[in-house]
């Protein structure tokens, strides 16, 4: 919403800066987006006449004028305009000014030997055209030494804020006023519309066939209009704040849209078939709208129809067919009331949010119609000339006449200040409620007609397909709960807005307990831990957008048309990730593309399926370590990615020997060369390995690529239950290494498990520290050589407890899987 | 001392300074102490020697043996070391060579200062709280008072995912705000609530200013509307406060209160903090901004919220407010572009990136 301070000060009696208005303007939650003030950078300028314009004595294309400026004697300048001569009024640029056009600040001087103190500026030179036939010409009778951006009328700034969807009646410049007089900045000087008789019967009348959508309307036709452009003055106006003038009539309803927020339309009633204006739903007939397109209207939408079909979307915009042209000497003006939830709703499907649109949908003041349209008459008259008919109309003022009830001490318990009662009552009272009753603890108040904002119908939103308990005994009572208190919260919050919120004094919370409870969940503190897991171990953390291409998606997951969105912000931005990893992928090649060597990337966000969205630890790396003396360039392998799952799974208190890997990840990996890890048989923890060559290629990965993915929300939450004291022998540890040979399919895992599993009692511990395939060995057979570690508990082991364990694993490892000793 | 021993003394002595190496050496103390040495035999001779000489030549031979031995052993200490300070000055290397090279890891800046905000929010009582980034349209958009034809819907693009069978349209969207968390919490949980909600959220918005996700931190304190317990305006605007001087580490940040509007709130507000358009610097000279930056919207739980998540406004009331992750975030570590956050840059990751081990407070670093 935009205006000028001149419009403002129609409406409010003032002396305030503009300074001080725009930061009321903000405290009371009208909040200022700028201010154009195209005077300021113009105040120098001054109007002035040329007395006297000679040839310069040393250059062709220069004169010398005397100018008089109106301030004392005439000054000499040097000007090279063609059109500088004696008599016309021009604009006068005294030394020290700064030209906008030019970004230069004139100084006195000698030009080709002759005297300038000053300069005669061109429209562009002053930054407010492009026109440069020379300086500019002013009308004859200009007074010299007149300001020039008060003469032209650019003294004016203009205001813009932001007007929040609660207040509607804050889209007007009178509604601006009247906070602005309630918050201490000046007076709301009165208005009132004095009544125009009508002098015959109005030749349109209304009907109404949708008194849901439009409770009543008002019009009245005015004969013998002449319809040419606006005076300057409105023109001015309109063309401030952002508005084309048109023609006088169709500027007088745009006027009366930011005056008083107040959206009216003009008929060329010439143009109107039949005799009355129909209002009624939509009918699939198509409108050409003043805007030049085309739009259908359906039952949902409320139209004005004549008997040739619709004219007008109601409240939206008027249709081009019986719009007012220059050749309009009858005009029927509409003034009506519209519900705003069906113009909220028609505006969106139509795509139309016109300065009507914005009005109506947040509510205008419903007692005004009458008024307005008196005003709207009187100013076509005086503007158009013409007659007026007598005023027609259909249904009837709706009631909205409410109260609302205020608790002095709710102030200081909702809002934390104490406001003296009489202030409270008095902020209230400027802003348009009058008190109906009051005593010592409350005030109640009547809420004036523009404030469809204040003690509104309660409407709830029970949950929808919820329970049964939310049936409508529950929600009247909610209903009821709600009405107790919700109008009396916007009391409040009108006097604390006006008050300023800054005046409200902070204060701690409470605390809930000496020492805060901790902020994480145990899940959540899982997220943490992984981050610091992994970024310690070399993967730079990435946070990549939740969507990315359907092709993409489709490399990591299962694409369900349940994930796609309806309405993607780009076609490469249309279907949830089913992993980070999609979106990781992604970023490594646009990395590697900019030449950065071996990324290795990590990210811990969403990623969606059909049942739902899980937190996953996705890490990358990609390509060789970097060179180093006496080092080969050693490539991204799937041990590397292993260790960072498993580092993450040890850091998160997942026991090492709970877990297991299978051989059966999914098809983003290499089919031989990647494992699902578990704990036990039905959770899955993650899954590494390397990526399926394919994917690499098709992405440009480039090198070697590894990857995992750990499912943080499958980790289970550690025990609380306090561990058992550690059993810890003085006696040394015996170690003995086996070599097996195993069939090729056998794994490793089985292998170790079956050794640790020999005897709990005595084996500490398993591990494998070769592996050996190859000519040595019969085909389709390996080598596996463990380290198994004895702990003696009482005494020391003699050889032959020593021997008789080592048969134990021997015996186990090959009854598990037919393994021999090599 | 008997000449004898004299000379051999001495002997033994210049034979132990002229030796050059461990094995010279090595043949002195065999040659003096050894089973054939010279001392070994003038001691077996004295078994052979009259007792009164025997007594005598005794204590001077013992003497003699504990000097010697202490002397052979200096020495053979001595060239011990100077054999290994002659092996070690062959193994020198070239220290400047760098180790192998680690790659460093890194914490994104966005998860660096959401981890921030929940330490200071965690320090004034307030747990973490987190929903689903699929939302209902009920629980982004209507229990919040925000009907489908509200205006403020307008702002919001959103965007939509296909309806699940037996819903109606619209009815899936990527949650536009993370204010669904506040109607799932006090939907499950009951009051006294004081949560916050670091989380992404989706408009479908996309230029230099925009991003079609973005991160919110939303904040819920629910508490008795009437009593000594009461939860005011007032605690808000301390708690945000506190919040802001704590996370920009500017204890004379000025903050501005600002009416405002939200469906979800009344009284509403926005709240700026002073920074110098110009510079971009934080903060004010003397408490005074030169400009105000718009940084959180908030407000008292409006009662129709509370209603609809089945609480009685008339019993509970509090205050909620919401902040965008970006912004703070860019402010503080002077982060000009919006999209290089999610970008993954490794330049520039290196360039603004955290420390795997650097902590969150000063708290947490003490």
């Amino acid at each position: 919403m935009k205006f000028t301070l001149s419009w403002l000060r129609t409406h409010l009696d003032t002396e305030q800066t503009l300074d001080a208005l725009c930061a009321a303007l903000n405290r009371v939650g009208l909040e200022v987006e700028g201010v154009e003030n195209r005077g300021a950078a113009l105040a120098p300028f001054r109007t002035a006449r040329i007395l006297s314009a000679e040839q310069h004595p040393n250059a062709d294309r220069l004169r010398v004028c005397r100018v008089d400026t109106g301030l004392g004697e005439p000054v000499q300048v040097v000007c090279g305009a063609p059109n500088a001569r004696a008599g016309i009024s021009v604009i006068f640029a005294p030394p020290g000014t700064h030209i906008p056009g030019l970004d230069i600040t004139i100084k006195s001087g000698e030009i080709r030997g002759e005297k300038s103190d000053g300069m005669l500026c061109s429209l562009r030179e002053l930054g407010l055209g492009t026109e440069h036939d020379g300086i500019a010409e002013l009308p004859d009778n200009t007074t010299p030494g007149q300001s020039y951006s008060n003469y032209a009328g650019l003294d004016d700034p203009v205001i813009e804020v932001a007007i929040t969807p609660n207040r509607g009646d804050a889209l007007s410049v009178r509604g601006i006023a009247r906070d602005l007089a309630a918050a201490g900045m000046g007076h709301l000087r009165p208005w009132l519309a004095e009544t125009v008789e009508g002098l015959f019967p109005s030749p349109v009348r209304w009907e109404n066939r949708f008194p849901e959508a439009c409770p009543w309307m008002l019009g009245r036709t005015v004969r013998g209009v002449r319809n040419g452009p606006s005076p300057s003055w409105l023109q001015e106006r309109l063309l401030a704040v952002g508005l084309r003038p048109i023609s006088a009539l169709v500027d007088i309803t745009n006027f009366f849209a930011f005056d008083l927020g107040r959206p009216l339309h003009v008929f060329d009633a010439g143009k109107i078939a039949g005799d009355a204006l129909v209002i009624r739903r939509g009918d699939g007939e198509t409108l050409r709208a003043l805007d030049g397109k085309d739009r259908v209207a359906d039952a949902e939408d409320c139209v004005i129809a004549d008997a040739a079909g619709v004219q007008s979307l109601a409240g939206l915009m008027g249709g081009e067919a019986t719009g007012c042209t220059a050749e309009t000497t009858d005009v029927f003006v509409e003034c009506a009331l519209f519900d705003p939830v069906r113009i909220a709703l028609s505006g969106r499907r139509h795509g139309i949010s016109s300065d009507a649109r914005q009005r109506f949908e947040r509510g205008v003041d419903q007692a005004l119609p009458v008024a307005a349209l008196e005003a709207a008459t009187r100013m076509i008259q005086e503007l158009c000339g013409g007659e007026a008919s007598e005023v027609v109309s259909a249904g009837a003022e709706p009631e909205w006449r409410r109260d609302a009830k205020l608790r002095f001490s709710r102030i200081r318990d909702l809002g934390g200040l104490d406001v003296p009662p009489d202030e409270a009552v008095r902020a209230l009272e400027h802003l348009g409620f009058a008190v109906r009753t009051r005593d010592e603890a409350s005030v109640t108040v009547a809420v004036p007609s523009w404030r469809n904002d204040i003690a509104a119908p309660v409407v709830l939103a029970p949950r929808p397909a919820g329970d049964a308990a939310q049936h409508s005994d529950t929600l009247a009572d909610a209903v009821e709960s709600v009405r107790a208190v919700e109008p009396e919260a916007d009391l409040i919050e009108e006097v604390l807005r006006l008050r300023g919120l800054d005046s409200v004094p902070p204060v701690p919370l409470p605390s809930l307990s000496p020492v805060p409870l901790p902020s994480f969940t145990a899940r959540q503190t899982r997220n943490a831990v992984a981050r610091r897991v992994l970024a310690s171990r070399g993967l730079a953390e990435c946070i990549g957008f939740s969507f990315t291409a359907r092709d993409n998606a489709a490399r990591f997951g299962d694409t369900p048309d349940s994930l796609r969105l309806l309405n993607p912000i780009a076609a490469d931005l249309d279907q949830m990730r089913p992993t980070p990893l999609a979106t990781l992928a992604e970023a490594a090649a646009r990395n590697l593309a900019r030449g950065q060597q071996a990324p290795a990337l990590f990210e811990i966000g969403a990623g969606f399926d059909q049942t739902g969205q899980r937190t996953v630890a996705a890490g990358l790396r990609i390509g060789h370590a970097p060179r180093h003396p006496g080092r080969a360039p050693a490539p991204a392998s799937l041990w590397d990615a292993k260790a960072d799952l498993l580092a993450v799974l040890a850091a998160l208190g997942v026991p090492a020997e709970a877990l297991s890997v299978t051989a059966d990840a999914p098809d983003h990996y290499h089919p031989g060369r990647s494992g699902v890890v578990r704990q036990g048989p039905k959770i899955v923890l993650g899954r590494f390995g390397e990526l399926h060559p394919a994917l690499v290629s098709a992405m440009d990965l480039g090198g070697p690529a590894v990857a995992f993915e750990l499912f943080l929300d499958a980790v289970a939450d550690g025990k609380k239950r306090r561990k058992a004291a550690p059993n810890l022998s003085p006696l040394q540890p015996v170690r003995r290494d086996f070599a097996f040979l195993v069939g090729r399919d056998v794994t490793a895992e089985a292998v170790l498990r079956a050794a640790r599993g020999a005897d709990r009692a005595l084996i500490a511990g398993v591990s494998l520290f070769d592996v050996y395939e190859g000519e040595k060995l019969e085909p389709g057979m390996r080598s596996l050589a463990i380290e198994v570690v004895f702990q003696p508990r009482d005494q020391t082991l003699t050889e032959a407890q020593l021997e008789a364990a080592s048969a134990r694993v021997v015996a186990a490892v090959g009854k598990a899987t037919g393994a021999v000793l090599r | 001392m008997p000449d004898d021993l004299d000379a051999l003394k001495q002997d033994t002595l210049d034979a132990l300074a002229a030796a050059a190496d461990q094995r010279e050496w090595d043949a002195v103390r065999v040659g003096t102490l050894g089973k054939s040495g010279r001392l070994t035999a003038l001691l077996k001779e004295l078994g052979r020697a009259a007792p009164e000489e025997r007594k005598s030549r005794g204590a001077a031979l013992n003497a003699l043996r504990d000097e010697l031995g202490r002397a052979i052993e200096a020495r053979g200490r001595e060239l011990e070391r100077a054999a290994l300070d002659a092996r070690l000055a062959g193994e020198r290397v070239d220290v400047t060579l760098p180790p192998p090279p680690e790659p460093a890891g890194l914490i994104h800046p966005l998860s660096r200062t959401m981890e921030e905000m929940v330490a200071i929010f965690g320090a004034m009582g307030f747990s973490v709280a987190e929903g689903p980034d699929i939302e209902t349209d009920w629980h982004n958009f209507s229990a919040l008072n925000t009907p489908d034809h509200h205006p403020a819907r307008t702002d919001h693009d959103t965007f939509y995912l296909p309806p699940l069978p037996g819903e109606g349209p619209n009815s899936r969207v990527l949650r536009t705000q993370t204010s669904g968390v506040q109607i799932r919490t006090m939907l499950e949980r009951t009051p006294p609530l004081r949560i916050i909600v670091p989380g992404r959220t989706y408009r479908a918005d996309h230029d230099a200013t925009h991003s079609p996700m973005f991160h919110q931190c939303e904040g819920l304190v629910v508490g008795p509307a009437s009593g000594a317990g009461a939860i005011t305006l007032g605690h808000l605007k301390g708690t945000v406060i506190e919040f802001l001087r704590a996370f920009f580490a500017l204890p004379d940040l000025p903050v501005r209160f600002r009416a405002s509007y939200f469906p979800f709130t009344e009284p509403s507000m926005e709240i700026d903090i002073g920074w110098n358009r110009r510079t971009g610097e934080l903060g004010g000279a003397k408490g005074q901004a030169s400009d105000w930056l718009e940084v959180l919207g908030s407000g008292m739980v409006h009662p129709r919220v509370l209603a609809n998540c089945g609480l009685d406004p008339r019993q509970w009331q509090g205050f909620a407010f919401g902040m965008g992750v970006e912004r703070l975030c860019m402010l503080k570590h002077g982060i000009p572009d919006l999209r290089s956050l999610y970008e993954s840059d490794l330049r520039w990751l290196r360039h603004y990136g955290f420390s795997a081990l650097s902590p969150a407070t000063l708290h947490e670093g003490i």
